[in-house]
């Protein structure tokens, strides 16, 4: 089976200040369907320029990079809007919640601007709602996000990232800003997802997080430095 | 999205910052408002116009001397008078009137001054100023330099009140004077008071009223009333010719002035033109500074919400959701003024007419141009913002604090 992921020769290059700094210098990678990937890396490693180029949001220099076996590289802008849109969920440490809408509203956002498929008003809410209690906050669908916890807040952002059923979920330092019992309940519900066949590829520089995952790539200087399994989690799941 | 969707985006953005959103505006609904008092102003000015050509009747021509060399008398002459109405043809009459300064007017125990007009027997008929009572003086009178006069009918109602006025006698300065009649009421026309003034015969001002005696026999206004339109121009070269053979000059080089009434109404017209000029430079310098004020309004927004625009990309908004969302919200900030614009030319219209400061008439087309040009300074001055927030960095977007 294809992979769902796959980069060759990566290569991103800014030419902010003096000396053009080399983000990406030749990542290769292949990511398959139902996998739960941690990247992890000092900052400046190249994670999050990995993580962009991924989400669709930024282009490689060089390089190619397949999303379920098309080329995300010859995209236009509107391809890669409805590529974010229904087939990649973003998952950011500070949450991004819009401030003015209700946690259902900011659920609501994938559907409004998505293009094709449509559904219909009333399913919307439905739709919503279901995503919202498949993260346990069926309850607080009507509060904004200044009246929830952080971990709720992410959760909701889960819902959001969940609600046009993408098949690539993107979590960079989802747990960055929260506490570690509200991290544990977030990394549950990323391993929940993953064990009903989304695959979810996440950034931290947190080895218990990072842990949560089944395979842990280490970046350094732009370049993949270790690739494995990850050892103690095959343990648990053998226990 | 659809655009009922963006649209209640763009209304949340804006009641949020619901004072910012208005002082925007206030460019906006000042420009509105200036385009439909322009309007209402001028078109208030020309049926101001209509009005006086109406009262003084379209087929009236009025001579003045030119400007005299100072220390000499006027050229135009009582005689002048005399010799047109005998001669010019297809004219209905002839009427000169000169102005003193204003006198005291006695009867029994009431006295107050009031303006006093010398003139000639054609002025009702010159002016369309009828008679209420009574009879207006003849040409025997001004022969005979009869001490007549006729008043106007508020001189009348003030100084008899429910007494008959003809044949009273009155003082008049220091003459003795015979009421020959009452004029009817005719109102003001552009700024003259018909009713609040005395007629005497031009003969008896010459002789009992002038302190100049440079004056004597001496005119500063006729006005002859052709017979139609039709006559106008020839009854206009019969004046010229005549006056220019009594006073020994050329028509290349005349002593007096020759204009009919719609000269005069196409220089008032120029005058509203300035204005209306005025006003439209308003207006428009009103909507060029609203259309910035939004476009800055609109920069600020974009940065402030530069993250907001990051995470709507990331979701799938594409570069013409986000355009679209900012340049709605422009057009609504910018309809808003026009609605409130709109509202405050009516006012403002309404305003002046019922104060009295200006005649203005509310022409309805004007608000809809005045509304439309609103929505095209919301476009026209939002498009830049809204392109700039499309066109961000989604990374640099979601990075912004």
């Amino acid at each position: 089976m294809d992979p769902i992921i796959r980069v060759e020769q990566l290569v991103k290059i800014y030419d902010t200040g003096e000396v053009p700094l080399r983000a990406l210098d030749g990542v290769s990678l292949d990511i398959a369907r139902g996998e739960f990937v941690a990247i992890m890396g000092h900052s400046g490693s190249g994670k999050s320029t990995l993580m962009n180029v991924l989400g669709a949001l930024d282009r490689p220099t060089e390089g190619c990079y397949l999303l379920e076996g098309e080329d995300v590289g010859e995209m236009e802008v509107e391809e890669l809007a409805d590529l974010r849109n229904r087939r990649i969920g973003f998952i950011f440490q500070s949450f991004n919640l819009l401030p003015r809408l209700t946690a259902l509203q900011n659920v609501m956002l994938p559907i409004r601007y998505r293009v094709e498929n449509r559904i219909s008003a009333e399913a919307r809410e439905d739709a919503c709602i279901a995503a919202l209690e498949s993260v346990g906050l069926g309850e607080r669908a009507h509060h904004r996000p200044n009246q929830l916890s952080g971990g709720q807040q992410q959760r909701v952002a889960i819902a959001r990232a969940l609600v046009n059923h993408p098949s690539l979920l993107l979590a960079d330092e989802p747990t960055g800003n929260l506490d570690s019992k509200s991290s544990e309940e977030i990394m549950g519900i990323l391993e929940s997802l993953n064990r009903q066949g989304v695959t979810i590829v996440m950034v931290t520089h947190e080895s218990d997080i990072a842990n949560h995952a089944g395979r842990i790539i280490h970046m350094k200087d732009g370049k993949i430095f270790s690739d494995g399994h990850n050892g103690k989690k095959r343990k648990e799941i053998a226990v | 999205m659809t655009l009922i969707e963006a649209i209640g985006l763009a209304w949340e953005g804006l009641v949020l910052n619901k004072l910012r959103s208005f002082l925007t505006t206030l460019g906006v609904i000042i420009g509105v408002a200036a385009v439909i008092l322009m309007i209402a102003i001028s078109a208030g000015a020309e049926a101001a116009i209509a009005d006086q050509i109406n009262a003084l009747g379209a087929d009236l021509i009025i001579i003045t001397p030119t400007r005299g060399i100072p220390g000499r008398p006027p050229t135009l002459v009582y005689d002048d008078v005399l010799a047109l109405a005998q001669s010019v043809k297809g004219i209905k009459g002839v009427a000169a009137e000169q102005i003193v300064a204003d006198q005291l007017i006695k009867w029994g125990n009431v006295s107050f001054t009031a303006p006093t007009l010398g003139t000639t027997p054609d002025f009702p008929l010159v002016r369309e100023a009828p008679l209420g009572v009574g009879r207006f003086f003849t040409q025997a009178d001004l022969d005979r330099k009869s001490k007549v006069v006729v008043l106007g009918s508020k001189v009348a109602q003030d100084l008899f009140g429910d007494v008959s006025p003809v044949d009273q006698e009155i003082v008049l300065g220091t003459t003795r004077l015979t009421v020959l009649g009452v004029m009817a009421p005719k109102g003001k026309v552009a700024d003259t008071d018909y009713d609040d003034r005395v007629y005497i015969p031009l003969t008896v001002l010459y002789q009992r009223f002038l302190t100049n005696p440079m004056m004597n026999n001496r005119l500063r206004t006729v006005f002859v009333q052709a017979t139609s339109r039709e006559t106008l121009d020839s009854a206009l070269g019969q004046i010229k010719s005549i006056l220019a053979q009594r006073h020994g000059v050329t028509l290349g080089n005349p002593d007096f002035i020759v204009q009919t009434q719609e000269d005069i109404i196409k220089t008032q017209q120029a005058t509203t033109e300035t204005f209306r000029t005025l006003l439209a430079w308003v207006a428009a310098v009103s909507l060029l500074v609203g259309g910035i004020g939004i476009m800055n309004i609109m920069l600020v927004s974009v940065t402030e919400r530069t993250r907001e625009i990051g995470v709507r990309v990331s979701i799938g908004a594409r570069p013409q959701d986000v355009r679209r969302q900012f340049l709605l919200e422009a057009l609504m900030l910018s309809l808003f003024g026009g609605l409130v614009g709109v509202l405050a030319g009516i006012g403002g219209a309404w305003l002046f007419d019922e104060t009295g400061a200006m005649r203005t008439v509310l022409i309805p087309w004007s608000l809809g141009l005045a509304f439309a040009a609103s929505a095209v300074v919301g476009i026209f001055f939002g498009y830049f913002p809204a392109t700039k927030a499309a066109n961000l960095d989604p990374i640099e977007a979601l990075r912004h604090e």
